[in-house]
């Protein structure tokens, strides 16, 4: 049985928008964006090409050379426009999607690709990049992330932090816990929601019966709904969301309103549970031909730029593959290592029995004895 | 030397943390004004300032995952569950975040965090106020685990946990909170990882920690008037565990006993009574006995004297242990 929706739910929300479907570039009071022609084209650069590393890892995995992958497919612009956002001093706290936000944070492609291959649970310096770790539980960063702002905020620092998570997440009870953290202590934190519409094969009804945007309110910060297939408003709007937080304005929440074009992951069938023509409705909106459309149309790149960037990003792909390839399996031995910060009487103790139990399997070898 | 209660000794314990690193922050429910329902942070509030010392919103899992979220910044918060028994809205933060993170960084995060329990019945309390809850804990790789038992090691254990890179569960017995004894506030103490003889005996080994430290010595004070030599050992730190004390202590007594106020099946004991066994089985004169909590949930407090270890039933363990 279905309830009753609440009044005025289905009154359409204001979306932000500021280049149309067709590459129109559209003005708005609030979030209007100034943006170089060169600036333009670097934003359709890393859509290309993290759509490309993206294809890249998906065909690793189909031919069994990753385990898992969760495909970015039609959220570049959320995740370039809200990452392109970031200051060097900002933090971000990602999911386990956020490819395009890991490539505007200059994290090699390929240490993403580690823990899909099973080559370790994460795998690079989350303050190298100001690019926290994946999170693979649902909502789990949210909390990080806040604690994180938290620190900005007793340092004394010009900096904010941003927080990514899905439509899914914001049924977890740690996501709705962040929301508090964040308004009760003005926490310099930007929740950046990507609503992909589709958590696994969960629609959005099934977490919400209002507009996520709309929830921020009753936590008391604002929550704004963007075209999330739109990178200069993605990037305008979080631009803004960071410079509230980084001048004590508090937290904002971001609804990045956006498709999963893919599967939730390599191991998921979305054919089950959705149908055909949304996926084609939403292609009309994609992420990427609307920029192409606008460089196009306003004469601020030709042909030749764009088969510059489809090359630069088949050699991207074609890199990452080899690199993926030469990605060393770890000695047994890696396991023990960092479970703590420095000696531990049982698991040292443990590394040392079983190297001594292995390496007694190359003795008997070189002895011949017992193999 | 001062004469502090365990609860004070903690308090000081703190103050003196938070005085050597300005990093060191206080978090929970209460802690600020209100000194913490059982009064263990008393004063800091007032003295370190509502940055340092925060009353946080009411929800477990949020105090443990913005503490994450500090000490990824630098800070080294400590943070109180209130009760044993609201640890578990938390056990996702602690056991799938903050116990993986450094190892899923291959060792560029440290995490000191710091997180305080009481534990442990006695004190007549409702339902969930009563629990042991530290096998769920040992039994998670990343996590240490340490169990005060008296106010002069509840004093440096404190500090030394403070001080630690790694994430800590630090157990505090409640019913222990008000017991006094002097505290040498200069002393450093016995490292945070070592456990310690409280009490020497040449017949029988009792290990305990926590609030049964107490009640195993009156046992064997009790014990000494059978004739008996009673040997009891402090555990201090359940991860990692100071094995070498134990076991040195079991094969020169050739018996042992394990008290815990957690119920016996699959408890912290089981893991002692079996690496004991494999240490010290040409030794022993009988099996590892235990003696703890049933397979119940924690009973209503009228019944909770039968539920709970006391002299009677650790002396009743230790007549069966000879009994072999």
């Amino acid at each position: 049985m279905t309830a009753e929706a609440p009044r005025g739910a289905d009154a359409p929300p204001e979306l932000i928008q500021l280049l149309t479907p067709e590459g129109e570039r559209v003005e708005h009071p609030d979030y209007d964006i100034e943006l170089t022609t060169e600036e333009v084209r670097s934003l359709y650069r890393d859509l290309v090409l993290v759509r490309r590393i993206d294809l890249e890892a998906v065909a690793l995995q189909r031919q069994g050379e990753l385990g898992l992958w969760a495909s970015l497919l039609g959220q570049e612009a959320a995740q370039i426009g809200s990452g392109r956002a970031l200051t060097d001093a900002d933090m971000a706290f990602p999911t386990y999607r956020e490819h395009g936000v890991a490539w505007c944070r200059d994290v090699d492609p390929v240490k993403l690709l580690g823990m899909f291959r099973g080559v370790n649970h994460g795998g690079w310096d989350p303050y190298e990049h100001n690019f926290h770790l994946y999170t693979i539980v649902i909502g789990s960063q949210t909390l990080h992330g806040v604690g994180y702002a938290m620190g900005v905020q007793r340092d004394g620092a010009e900096a904010a932090t941003i927080v990514y998570f899905g439509d899914g997440a914001t049924s977890q009870g740690d996501v709705n816990e962040s929301f508090i953290w964040a308004s009760v202590f003005n926490a310099p934190v930007v929740f950046f929601c990507q609503n992909n519409q589709w958590a696994i094969s969960e629609p959005l009804e099934k977490q919400t019966r209002i507009p996520l945007y709309k929830r921020a309110s009753g936590f008391g910060f604002p929550g704004i709904r963007v075209d999330g297939n739109d990178v200069f408003a993605c990037l305008a709007v979080t631009r803004k969301a960071l410079a509230d937080a980084r001048n004590g304005l508090g937290p904002t929440l971001i609804e990045a309103f956006t498709y999963r074009m893919g599967a939730h992951t390599t191991s998921d069938d979305p054919t089950r549970y959705r149908v055909a023509n949304e996926l084609e409705a939403w292609k009309l909106k994609d992420p990427i031909e609307r920029v192409k459309a606008y460089l196009f149309k306003n004469q601020l790149a030709d042909q030749e730029f764009f088969e510059k960037v489809d090359a630069e990003a088949d050699a991207l792909g074609k890199d990452v593959r080899r690199r993926c390839l030469e990605l060393p399996d770890p000695e047994p031995q890696a396991m023990f290592d960092h479970v703590y910060g420095g000696p531990h009487a049982l698991v040292d103790e443990e590394r040392e029995q079983y190297l001594a139990y292995l390496a007694s399997f190359e003795n008997g070898a070189e002895t011949g004895a017992g193999r | 030397m001062t004469t502090l209660t365990l609860a004070k000794a903690i308090n000081e314990g703190l103050r003196r943390a938070m005085e050597e690193d300005s990093k060191v922050l206080v978090m929970g429910e209460d802690v600020g004004k209100l000194g913490g329902v059982f009064r263990v942070t008393d004063g800091l509030q007032k003295e370190f300032g509502e940055d340092r010392v925060i009353d946080t919103p009411l929800a477990e899992s949020g105090i443990i995952g913005t503490a994450i979220g500090l000490a990824l910044r630098g800070y080294r918060p400590v943070c109180e569950i209130q009760f044993d028994g609201f640890v578990f809205p938390a056990a996702d933060q602690i056991i799938t975040q903050l116990a993986k993170m450094p190892l899923r960084s291959l060792g560029a995060v440290k995490l000191p965090v710091v997180v305080r329990i009481p534990c442990g019945g006695g004190i007549g309390a409702v339902e969930h106020h009563s629990e042991s809850p530290e096998a769920y804990f040992t039994h998670t790789a990343g996590l240490r685990v340490v169990s005060c038992s008296n106010p002069a090691d509840a004093y440096t254990m404190i500090q030394d946990a403070v001080r630690c890179d790694d994430p800590i569960i630090f157990f505090e017995p409640k019913r222990r909170y008000w017991d006094k004894a002097e505290v040498d506030l200069a002393a450093s103490g016995l490292p945070l990882d070592r456990a310690r003889t409280v009490r020497r005996g040449s017949d029988v080994t009792l290990l305990a920690y926590g609030p049964m430290v107490k009640t195993c010595l009156s046992a064997a004070a009790a014990a000494e008037e059978d004739g008996r030599d009673v040997e009891v050992i402090d555990l201090r730190s359940l991860n990692p565990l100071d094995l070498d004390v134990l076991v040195e202590s079991v094969a020169r007594t050739g018996r042992c006993v394990v008290v815990h106020e957690a119920p016996v099946f699959s408890g912290f004991g089981a893991e002692l009574a079996a690496r004991i066994t494999e240490h010290c089985f040409y030794n022993l004169e009988a099996p590892v006995l235990r003696v703890g909590g049933f397979s119940t949930p924690y009973p209503p407090s009228r019944l909770e004297d039968h539920y709970l270890p006391d002299l009677d039933r650790v002396l009743d363990a230790v007549d069966r242990v000879f009994a072999y």
